[in-house]
């Protein structure tokens, strides 16, 4: 199942999204064709269990999904869309079976800040940890006020319509489970990006002449080239391991560890990136800024790096000396699939 | 790491040394992951398993894969009994990063027995061990990648001098090994003539991709954790938290060369990615470890802790230049890439 939605996606970002598309939905533009399109491969419900509608597809096969949603910018929020659908899921709630979907923690009467394409969604699953339940609601009526990250990404403020909700259900899973399933998916997304600017570094370092011969020929550029590509090596491995440890909710220890390492690859990433592609990487024409832009804003969503690493600190701290090694290696251990 | 021939010994007798090597050597059938596990168990507990680990990690799988059957039978079985030790040949005083301008020679005599003259360096436990597998020019008139061979030389052969090498630490764990008219037999030869560098190159990616590339530090990491205390401050806890994170991608870096070794494939790149972050994580855990070590309680721990640091600080070159430079591993990484 992998191999067949690592294909599908890959082919269809290749051939729907581009620099113009970006920088069309930087400035307000949303494609149905392009949602209606990921749709139509049932993407969006993949995670859902077979009885609820969905594939029953697992976050190890879901993995190339999102981090190919990470290294072509896709302007879409399918991420966000197959955790929210996922943990409806979860609840035993039959996921809607068409539309954005995006999901958040918080009650029904407070404004929702930061929600990731609130403008686009058309349901919402709201996590409220104080009564242990999950809820749908229905995002027509809802109060949004647009802002974005630094990426120019939606981050709306919203405040639902009264009688938004649908259906909700009791949910066991951790109370941070929002943030954890929003890490999970910005450290795929950020390995992807990573990949994507080592790939168009690289190329670019053998195309770029000066002192007479391609840039990539200097050993100063070739060694940073290579810590791109550790870094991008580094983040893909981890947001791999923490997608293939995730069952109904994340794991927290791989997932903190993931988005840890993930946040700082993206910032020595981006820095290598620019730096090699000098002064025209740094102009709105060129398209490097579409990838570097978005790590630094998928850097802080979700929790910063090293907010993720004070957490996991705390419980290593916790272990001791005795405990490191069990707590480490329990990260990357086998789980039975549900 | 420390050298207890008797240790190695006994771990053969649990079946854990030539894990993956055929039984009908001595070995055991096992996976590279079975392997990898034990490895890393052995490794974080701080065993004293440097006597078998090179001939367990490269030079067993080097002779299974391309020695001849005679070479396969003599010296499998002694290495998955714990018995037989070998280092390796590589560098030399003048060929350091430059691997490929070797010079240590072996000429073929006329009754097809090889005569071996040069010197290699910084060969570990050299002293200690019984045998070496050489990278050697074995034609004379070759020049860097072409005309090299792999050997294995008996060190107790007449004409070998070894000379061990005092470290900034004042440890004399490696080694200048010279060799003045040794006399190999002609079945010395491992592999194919000529076809050194690439058995060399594949050699280095077992010795590149394990878990002793990124688990140098992992005492002075316990000691941290415990030094800190079971409530540290917000700073103490995003350094710890920090190490542990990477330390998870490490190991998740590493399984997947694992896989990789295990289904045949030669994953040199990802290998190098492996060592070249994982020395670097290992530097980078003295460099925390000194950010934090005037925020420790004073404990005995604390005591500990800065043992452990002068320790492993008097170590941590050594990780980025041992099994080939930073340098040279960007080189390699950024060629993967498709830049030369």
């Amino acid at each position: 199942m992998r191999a067949m939605f690592q294909e599908s996606v890959e082919r269809l970002f290749a051939d729907a999204v581009d620099a113009e598309t970006l920088r069309l939905a930087e400035t307000g533009a949303w494609s149905d064709s392009l949602w209606a399109q990921m749709e139509a491969l049932g993407l969006p419900l993949a995670a859902v269990s077979e009885d609820l509608g969905g594939i029953g597809a697992s976050w190890t096969d879901l993995f190339p999904v999102i981090r190919a949603c990470g290294s072509s910018a896709v302007p879409a929020p399918l991420p966000e869309t197959l955790v929210a659908n996922a943990l409806l899921s979860a609840c035993g709630i039959a996921p809607p079976e068409s539309g954005v979907t995006v999901f958040a923690a918080g009650d029904a009467v407070s404004v929702l800040r930061g929600l990731p394409w609130g403008r686009q969604a058309r349901w919402l699953v709201l996590h409220d940890t104080t009564r242990g339940r999950l809820g749908l609601h229905d995002m027509t009526g809802a109060a949004v006020e647009h802002d974005v990250n630094v990426a120019g990404e939606p981050r709306d403020a919203v405040i639902l319509a009264s009688g938004s909700l649908v259906s909700d259900a009791a949910f066991d899973g951790p109370p941070d489970t929002v943030r954890l399933s929003g890490a999970l998916i910005r450290s795929a997304q950020i390995a992807g990006a990573l990949g994507r600017l080592t790939e168009m570094s690289a190329q670019y370092a053998n195309e770029r002449i000066q002192f007479g011969r391609p840039i990539g020929k200097f050993q100063a550029v070739q060694q940073q080239l290579a810590l791109l590509a550790t870094q991008a090596a580094a983040a893909g491995a981890v947001a791999e391991a923490a997608f293939m440890q995730a069952r109904r909710t994340p794991h927290f220890a791989t997932t903190a560890s993931a988005k840890a390492v993930a946040g700082e690859a993206a910032g020595r990433g981006a820095a290598i990136a620019h730096a090699v592609h000098g002064a025209l990487g740094f102009t709105h024409e060129h398209s490097l800024h579409f990838l570097t832009r978005r790590l630094w804003a998928w850097r802080t969503e979700y929790g910063s790096d090293a907010r993720w690493s004070e957490r996991l600190g705390r419980l290593i701290a916790d272990a001791g000396e005795d405990g490191l090694w069990p707590f480490i290696t329990e990260t990357l251990k086998e789980r039975p699939q549900p | 790491m420390g050298f207890d021939p008797e240790f190695s010994r006994a771990l053969a007798r649990q079946g854990w040394v030539g894990l993956t090597l055929p039984k009908q050597y001595g070995g055991h059938d096992a996976t590279s992951f079975e392997r990898f596990v034990v490895s890393e168990e052995l490794l974080a507990a701080g065993a004293p398993v440097s006597a078998h680990w090179i001939a367990d990690r490269q030079s067993a799988p080097l002779i299974l894969r391309h020695g001849a059957e005679s070479q396969k039978q003599r010296y499998l079985p002694a290495i998955a009994a714990g018995e037989m030790y070998f280092c390796i040949g590589m560098s030399e005083p003048d060929s350091g990063s430059d691997l490929a301008s070797v010079r240590t020679r072996a000429d073929r005599q006329s009754d097809g027995r090889w005569r071996l003259n040069g010197r290699k360096v910084w060969t570990t436990n050299a002293d200690r061990c019984h045998a070496m597998i050489a990278l050697v020019r074995t034609d004379p008139a070759s020049e860097r990648h072409a005309g090299l061979s792999q050997v294995i030389v008996d060190l107790d052969l007449p004409g070998v001098t070894i000379r061990p090498i005092r470290d900034i630490s004042g440890h004399e764990h490696f080694n200048e090994v010279t060799f003045d008219d040794v006399i190999l037999e002609a079945d010395a030869l491992v592999g194919t003539a000529g076809e050194g560098w690439a058995q060399a190159t594949s050699e280095l990616a077992f010795e590149r991709s394990g878990p002793e590339r990124f688990l140098s530090a992992l005492t002075l990491f316990r000691c941290l954790t415990e030094a800190v205390g079971r409530s540290p401050d917000a700073r103490q806890a995003v350094e710890i938290g920090r190490l542990g994170a990477w330390l998870v991608a490490l190991r998740a870096m590493s399984i997947s060369v694992t896989g990789q070794l295990a289904g045949g494939q030669d994953p040199v790149w990802a290998a190098s990615c492996v060592k070249d972050l994982g020395t670097g994580y290992e530097q980078d855990t003295v460099e925390t470890a000194i950010r934090l070590i005037d925020s420790l309680p004073e404990t005995d721990q604390a005591r500990t802790t800065r043992r452990v640091l002068a320790v492993t600080q008097g170590m941590a070159p050594s990780f980025s230049l041992r099994g080939g430079t930073r340098e040279i591993l960007r080189g390699i990484l950024a060629r993967g890439l498709g830049v030369r």
